[in-house]
Formats: C-alpha cells, structure tokens, sequence
C-alpha cells in the first residue's frame, strides 16, 4: 500500500499530463513543422506549414478550455491549473493564432523561408504558456528561457536587414543580461527562505519576520522582469528592437511574452507578497509612463513610436501592481488583454503597410492612408484611439480599471502623474490618425488588397477590443475571481 | 410616468442617430440618398424628441423620464438616463439643431459625404448622451464620445488650418477632462457609486470620507474640464481656431450645443455636488466670467474675419451664462439657461449665415462685403432679424436671459450686474458694426453683384431659427415653466448653506 503510493508520487499521473496539455499540443505542432519544413519546397511549405501552426495555436486554445475542466497541482507542486493560468493560456494562445494570422502574407512579401518562423513562434508560445501556470520559481526561469529565445531568433528573422541582426544581437544580449538577474534573484529568494516554490516563499514571508535577503532578492528579480516587460529605467533596448524586428514579430513579442512577464510578476508579487512593493512599483511605473511618453512625443518611425508607447502601458499596467490585490490583480490581467487586443492588431496593420522590405514605416508614409484604403484607416484608427483610452474600446476600461484600483490603495500621486501621461500620449497616436486622414494620399506607395487571413486578424483584434470596451464585464469578474481564489 | 414609451424615450432619442450612422455605414456611396437618410433620421429624431416637453411634469421635482439598469456589475457602472427641466431642453436644442445642420451641409459638403454624415450623427448621439446621463461614468463616456467625430469634422472637413485646429481643439479637452476623471474615480473609490444621485445624498449626508480635505480639488478637477469646453476666460484660445476652421455644421454644433456641454457640467456637478466650494469659489469665478464677457466682446469688435466674430461673441455670451449659474439666485440661473438655450439658436443661426455666404464666396472676410443688402434681400433680412436677437432686442430670445442674469447678478453684487451690462451693449456695438459693413453702403467688390439670394433649401434651414427666436421671445414661460422648478430643486442647498452661515 505504502508502496503504491510512493510509486505515485514519482509517476506522474494522467491528470498531470492533462495540467501541461497546451504545452504538450504546441511542442507537437512545433516539432512536425520543423520535420516537415526540410521536405518541403520554399513555395508549398509558407501556406502549408502556417495553416499547420495555426491549428497548432487553435488546438492549444482547446486545450486550454479542456484543461479548465482539472484545476490543480501537478508534477510535484511545479505548475497549478487555476483560473489565472487557463486565462493567460487563453490569452497567449489567441494571440499567437493572431500572430500566425497577420504573418501568413507578410511572410511571402518579405521572401523569409517560414518553416522555423513557425515552429519559433509555437515554442515562444510553449514558454509563455509555462510561465503563467508555474509556481515554481527554477521551472519559471526555464519557461522563461524558452519563450525569450525563442523570440530573440524571430526578431532577427529579416536576415537581409542589417537592422534585423541588430536588433537580434541587442535583445539576445540585454536579455540574457536581464535572465541572469532574475536567477541571481531566484537564488537569494531560496537563500532567504529555503525554498523555491511560490506557496512556500509566501507563507514563509507572511510568517513575520522578512530577512534582508527577502528584499535583494525581490529587488533582484524585479530588475529581470522589468527588462522584459520594458518598464523604465529598464527599457533602452525597446525602440531598437522593435525597429529592426519584423513588424509580426514585434507584435507577438509586445503581447504574449509581455503578457506572460506580468503575470509572473502578479504571482511573484502579490502570491508571495513581496517585501517593498509598493515602494519599488511606484518609481518603476511613474517612471515608464513619463518616459515613454515623452520619448514617443518625438519618434517619426511609426514602430519605434509604438515602442516607446509600449514602455508607457508598461508603466500604466504597473500601476496596477502598487494597488491592493483584491482590485489591484482583476485590473492588471484586464489590462494585459485589452492591450494584447489592440497591439497586436495594430502591428497586423503596420506590417500590411510597410510593404516589402518593411520600406514605410514613418508616420509620413502613413499619410491619406484614410483615402487608399479606408478599412486598414478606420482599423488602425480604432486601435489608436483604444491606446489613447477612448470610451468603448478596450484601452479605456483598462486604464480606468487600473486608476481606480490605485485610488482605492490611495495612490493619488501615482493616478495624477498616469492621467496627466494619458493627456500626453494622446497627442503622438492623434498624429498618426491625423496624417492618415487630413493629409493628402501619397501615391507611390501602391497598397495591396487586405488578404484574407490579415483581415481575419484584424476583425479579431477588433472585435476584442470593442467588446473588451462595451461588455468589460465578463471578463473583469473572471479576472476578479482569480484574486478571490488567491486570497483563500 | 410610467408607461413603456415614457421609459424609452430617452434611449430611443438618444440612439436614434446612431442607428442611422450605422446603417449610412452599409449604404452605398449615392450622395443625394445618403444626405436625405441623414436628414430623416435627425427629423424623426427632432420629432421623438419633442414627447419629452409635451409630456414633461412641470411641478415635479427631481429627473424624469429616468432609466437605471445595471451596465456593468463590477465596477458599479449603471445605464442611468434621466432629465430635469434644464437638460431636457439641451436635449430638444440638440435634436432641433442637427436637422439644419443637415440642410445647411447639403450642397457645400460634395467630398466624402457618406463619412461627414456619419460624423454628424455619431457626435449627435454622443451630445444628447451627454444631457441625459445621471451615472458619472456614462456621462464621461458621451463626454470623450463627443471629442473624435467634432475633431474629425473639423480635421477632414474645415478649411486652411483645419488640421492644426483639429488637434488643438483635441488636446485641449482632452487633457482638461483626464482632471475630470481623476476626481471621478476619487469619488467612486470613496462611495462605490457612480450615480449621480446616490454621490450627491452622500456627499449632503456627510457620508464621504475626507471629503472636506478633497473637496476643493474635486471641485477644480470638475471645472478645468467644463471651464476649458465653454470656454471662460484664460481657457479660450482653442475656440476662435476650432471655430474658424471648422465646416459650417460643425461650427453650428460646435457653438450651439457642444459649448453648453462645459456650462451643463457646471450646474450639474460643480454646483449640484459641492455647493459648498462653488460658494467659496465662486468670486473668481465670476470675476473670470465678467472678463470673459468684456474681453470676448472687445476682441470680436476688431476682427477682421467674420466667423471669428462670431466665435468671440460666443465667448462674451458664455461668460453670462456662468456669470448666471455662480450668482446663486434663482433669477440668475434662470437666466443662464435660457441663455444657453438662445444662444444655441441664435448664434446657430449665424454660423449657418455665416456658412451661406462662405459658400458663395470663399470667403469670410468682412472687407470683401459691402452693400448686399440690395443684392441678397432676402439672406440680409435672416441677418438682421437673428443680430437682433442676438444682440438682445426685447421681443426676441436674448433679451430674456440676459436680462434675467444681470438681475440675478445684480442682486448678488451690484458691480458684477453693472460690468456684465456694458457687455450687452458692446455685443450690439460689434454686431451691428459688422452688419453695415456687410450689408449697407455701396457694393465694393463687383463680384458681389452676381451673388444668388437665399435658395428654397436654405430658407427651409433658416426659418426654423428665426421662427423659434421670436417664440422664445415672446413666450418664454414655455421654456422657464420647466426650467424654474429644476433650478429651485437645485438651489435649495444653497439656502440651507447660505442660513447656515447666517446662523453661524
């Protein structure tokens, strides 16, 4: 009997496979489209091995509704099933099928052979996914090792760019720099605490006295974190990066991993009760937000713009974090959503136009662009608008769900300097739908008809945005219950 | 009150538009059919609209017609409509105003007209959103609702700077409204409610925590945003620039409806939820105000540019309503409301006069006129008619509420009444001064000579206002009926406050 159970302990269960399944469902597609992509000619394998991705992505998104179905620990208490992971897995499986979508004929106009480009992002995929269902900090590091390298090969993907390469090269080594952080962290926490499972960290913490170590080490982590959340004074490597990489590419890596980071954060933050939280969140968020901004105020190349753009949400998202949990958690994940929705949608937008090469890119290329195609004008517009935080569209429930959240913490300094930056960054997206409708079209730049897997793209980023600005509430309240669950 | 079409109303006046927005959206590019589905649609609008006054219970106190159902469950958000005497003529200015400004785009729209009315209709639901909500939240919503069709209005569709107007306009209420939000969020973190209803008893019970330390950045937070959108004074300098820039119907909206947005918001919230602070503030507030009503006036009597005129009249006429509102007197409020409602009509009146005459010359200039009097006799009999009502002339809509302002002023503090009456007679110096140069004297540019009179349309669009300037003048009571007990309801903590400090 004694036996028995032992035995069960060390073999994992049936159920314990059902707890990783979207990891087992992407590592699957990813490794048949990297056996296939040899066998196959340059022409045949872009549509063939990108549908095969795609029904990858959907697959992990059925998995993930499946996987609801088993909340719970599994593999010896290293990944938890709970609502908060099947939401991120959600999250980050919709987006990458998104991704897949927007990339399918950009992939064909760039000439880029697409069979790794797949298989990298089904991976970076698996990471993500991983990293939101660990509670486990060494098995979050290797989630995160997955996801990040997996991006730092795509960006570099426009191997005829030398700004492809540089981009490439920055992120690999700022963003190792930044992984060797978090593991420096990782160990002072274990250090400090003896263990490295997130339960344990918490109860430990919460037991009374905090060491010093506690501290270093939360400090530490944060910094790795904060490099790939691109929150200031981390950020400087953001508009480089995303300059060079593919537009798809960037909108991927500005969602999904992003998305993943955060949540990571919520646990590391909130889960284990951090020791100075407040305190390190307020200066790194009223940070972000200024300084993107303002660098936004100045950029002319429409993917550093959004860049410097994304380093503010950071900001804006981080605010989230000094908040008390109860609200503080329900805002941050609708945040992470409501942005993944309207950022990834407008790099499908940026992509179609930038056009072979990735030759228009500045804000002047984008003039009368309300007049050569009005429906890619009226989509970009919308995702403007809900970046700026205009009423119904999804940008604006999250910025009110995060301000209030901070207001009922009574972090009225940090809520004035955020909507003073929301009045700022409303001028540089203004600009964008400005020239794109009060300007004269430009004629010799010749725009291709929407292909129908980009427009699939963008009605589902647009309706995700809408409908995350008219009905919030549904998912508010499945955010909410998360921050219920966590505080049993 | 309680049947089913009572209930909807509301919802159906205010949605009306939007649906018509929506289906132009599906229509296909046939100019003639698209401007006559947008002017039925406002029609029908303008018709539905009227239920509200016929059916409106004029002793009643407190908001009728009302509609709370739960929007959003967490945050507590409510689809709460409802109006009282005031907002409900806003809403019924609104609905009159949109079909002439459909009429009066007819011809000098011809690019993109399938957008322009789309435009028109969105901004229509968003201003009549903006009257009727009673959740603070809802009413945020419609209030940046308003913002991107106006900007897009002006940005597409205005003339020379349009794009630089655009923006400006854009920023500046943009930024000016994140205060509003600010403030709104702090009281929903303090009273879990965004109903307008429920904060105020809160706020008059006491039951706020710390209100009395916050209460004065609350209150500022409220009325940088009104303040910018009206414009009172230092404020100001987005409206000459979105005014001139900005096509004939945007200016129409711009001046008669989405201006009084900024002086509703101050009865309704500033002076509806802290009475207290609007009290103590309210010296240099008015002081502001009477500085808006000199300045505006002197500026608009040496522009050269007619519609800029016009635009600084704007600014002198605004100032009376918010010296009306912070006058506290029931006399004073009064008389604000009918001047915002006047003033939508008239000044309306004169933008689309304005327009007309743009459209036959390019021009806006008062210079290049002259004597048209003989040549448009029909188009300078509208002109006189709607400058006298404008200016003032007893008989017509502005007489009566800038009459009752200065008494209301008066009777708060003499200098104030005194100040603000010069401010009537430069409006009839600028105004009159403009119409002889226009319209008397001899033809100076012979171009002038060939211009048409007024087309059949456009006496169809011009009737209406001059039509309701004389009622309004001669039967106000049809509007102050409804207005006087609403702004009895919403002075009474002001008499407790003011015995209060009496008895102190």
């Amino acid at each position: 009997m004694n036996n028995t159970s032992d035995i069960a302990q060390i073999i994992p269960q049936a159920d314990d496979y059902i707890r990783i399944l979207p990891e087992i469902v992407l590592a699957i597609f990813g490794m048949i489209i990297m056996v296939l992509d040899p066998l196959m000619d340059e022409h045949r394998s872009q549509k063939t091995l990108g549908a095969l991705a795609l029904v990858g992505a959907v697959a992990a998104l059925v998995a993930t509704l499946f996987q609801s179905q088993y909340p719970g620990l599994a593999f010896w208490n290293m990944v938890q099933v709970d609502s908060f992971s099947v939401f991120f897995h959600f999250l980050v499986a919709a987006v990458t099928a998104v991704v897949i979508l927007g990339s399918y004929e950009y992939m064909a106009v760039q000439e880029i052979r697409a069979g790794e480009y797949y298989a990298l992002v089904l991976f970076g995929a698996l990471g993500m996914s991983l990293m939101s269902s660990a509670v486990e900090l060494v098995l979050i590091f290797i989630a995160l090792e997955i996801s990040s390298i997996s991006t730092y090969i795509l960006a570099g993907f426009r191997r005829h760019a030398a700004i492809s390469s540089e981009s490439s090269v920055k992120y690999f080594l700022l963003g190792s720099f930044a992984t060797a952080f978090f593991l420096y962290g990782v160990a002072l926490m274990f250090g400090a605490t003896g263990s490295t499972s997130i339960k344990i960290i918490g109860d430990a913490l919460r037991s009374g006295h905090i060491p010093v170590l506690a501290y270093v080490a939360v400090a530490f982590m944060f910094v790795g974190l904060g490099f790939k959340v691109a929150a200031a004074p981390f950020h400087i490597w953001t508009p480089d990066v995303y300059e060079g990489a593919p537009s798809p590419v960037v909108g991927f890596m500005s969602t999904a991993p992003k998305a993943a980071v955060f949540a990571v954060l919520l646990r590391v933050m909130f889960e284990v009760d951090a020791p100075g939280r407040v305190g390190l969140i307020w200066v790194v968020a009223a940070l972000s937000m200024t300084l993107g901004n303002l660098g936004a105020l100045v950029q002319d190349n429409v993917k550093r713009l959004l860049a410097y753009s994304s380093i503010a949400h950071a900001g804006y998202l981080l605010v989230a974090y000094a908040a008390l949990p109860n609200n503080g958690i329900p805002a941050a994940m609708f945040y992470t959503a409501s942005y993944a929705a309207m950022n990834v949608g407008a790099f499908a937008v940026i992509s179609h136009v930038a056009g072979q090469g990735e030759r228009y890119v500045t804000i002047e290329d984008y003039e009368g662009l309300g007049r050569r195609s009005p429906l890619l004008a009226a989509t970009l517009t919308i995702f403007l608008l809900s970046l700026i935080g205009i009423p119904i569209t999804g940008g604006f429930f999250a910025k009110f769900y995060v301000f209030s959240a901070a207001l009922q913490a009574n972090l009225v300094g940090l809520v004035i300097i955020g909507v003073l930056n929301s009045g700022i960054a409303s001028y540089y997206y203004l600009r964008i739908i400005v020239v794109m409708y009060m300007r004269e079209a430009r004629e010799d730049i010749a725009l291709s008809r929407i292909p129908f897997a980009l427009g699939t793209a963008l009605i589902i980023s647009v309706v995700a945005t809408i409908y995350l600005g008219v009905l919030p509430g549904r998912v508010l309240d499945y955010a909410a219950r998360t921050a219920a669950e966590w505080a049993r | 009150m309680s049947n089913a079409l009572d209930n909807s109303m509301l919802t159906l006046v205010t949605i009306i538009p939007l649906v018509g927005a929506l289906l132009l959206v599906l229509f296909p590019r046939r100019d003639r059919d698209i401007r006559m589905f947008a002017l039925v649609v406002s029609l029908l609008d303008f018709v539905l609209s009227l239920h509200l006054p016929v059916h409106f219970q004029r002793v009643q106190v407190g908001f009728q017609y009302e509609v709370n159902h739960q929007w959003i469950f967490n945050p507590n958000i409510h689809y709460h409509m409802g109006v009282d005497g005031v907002s409900m003529w806003l809403v019924v200015l609104t609905t009159f105003l949109t079909p002439l400004c459909v009429l009066i785009s007819w011809k000098s729209i011809h690019e993109r007209v399938k957008e322009f009315f789309i435009l028109l209709l969105i901004l229509q639901t968003a201003l009549i959103g903006v009257f009727v909500a009673l959740d603070l939240f809802l009413f945020y919503f419609f209030w940046e609702a308003t913002l991107v069709p106006m900007a897009l209005l002006i940005g597409i569709y205005g003339h020379g700077r349009r794009v630089y107007a655009a923006v400006k306009f854009f920023l500046y209420t943009m930024v000016a409204s994140m205060f509003m939000l600010a403030a709104i969020l702090w009281l929903y973190a303090k009273t879990g409610s965004f109903d307008f209803v429920t904060i105020q008893a809160a706020i008059r019970n006491g039951q706020v925590e710390n209100f009395s330390g916050a209460a004065l950045w609350l209150f500022l937070g409220f009325f940088i945003a009104f303040a910018v959108k009206v414009p009172i004074f230092p404020f100001h300098t987005w409206l000459p620039d979105a005014h001139v820039e900005a096509p004939t119907a945007g200016s129409v909206l711009l001046a008669g409806v989405l201006l009084k947005m900024g002086t509703y918001g101050l009865f309704r919230f500033n002076l509806g939820l802290f009475p207290g602070q609007s009290r103590s503030n309210a010296w240099w507030v008015m002081v502001l105000a009477l500085i808006g009503i000199v300045y505006g006036a002197l500026v608009a009597m040496v522009q050269p540019n007619m519609k800029k005129l016009i635009a600084y009249s704007s600014i002198s006429h605004l100032g009376f309503v918010v010296l009306g509102l912070f006058s506290f007197t029931q006399a004073g409020l009064d008389g604000a409301t009918f001047v915002m409602l006047a003033h939508g009509v008239s000044t309306g009146g004169l933008f689309m006069l304005a327009g007309i005459l743009y459209e036959r010359r390019h021009t806006y200039e008062i210079a290049e006129f002259g004597g048209l009097a003989s040549i448009m006799p029909a188009y300078a009999t509208f002109f006189l008619f709607i400058v006298l009502a404008s200016v003032g002339l007893p008989l017509l809509n502005g007489f009566i509420g800038e009459f009752l302002v200065l008494s209301g002023a008066f009777r708060d503090r003499a200098v104030y009444g005194i100040l603000a009456a010069t401010g009537v007679i430069w409006s009839a110096c600028y105004l009159l001064w403009m119409y002889q140069r226009v319209f008397y004297g001899k033809v100076t540019h012979g171009i002038n000579l060939s211009l048409p009179d007024l087309s059949g349309r456009e006496r169809v669009a011009l009737g209406p206002i001059a039509a309701v300037a004389l009622l309004m003048g001669v039967a106000p009571l049809i509007w102050l009926n409804a207005i006087d007990p609403s702004i009895q309801a919403a002075l009474a903590p002001f008499a407790q406050f003011a015995s209060r400090m009496v008895g102190r």
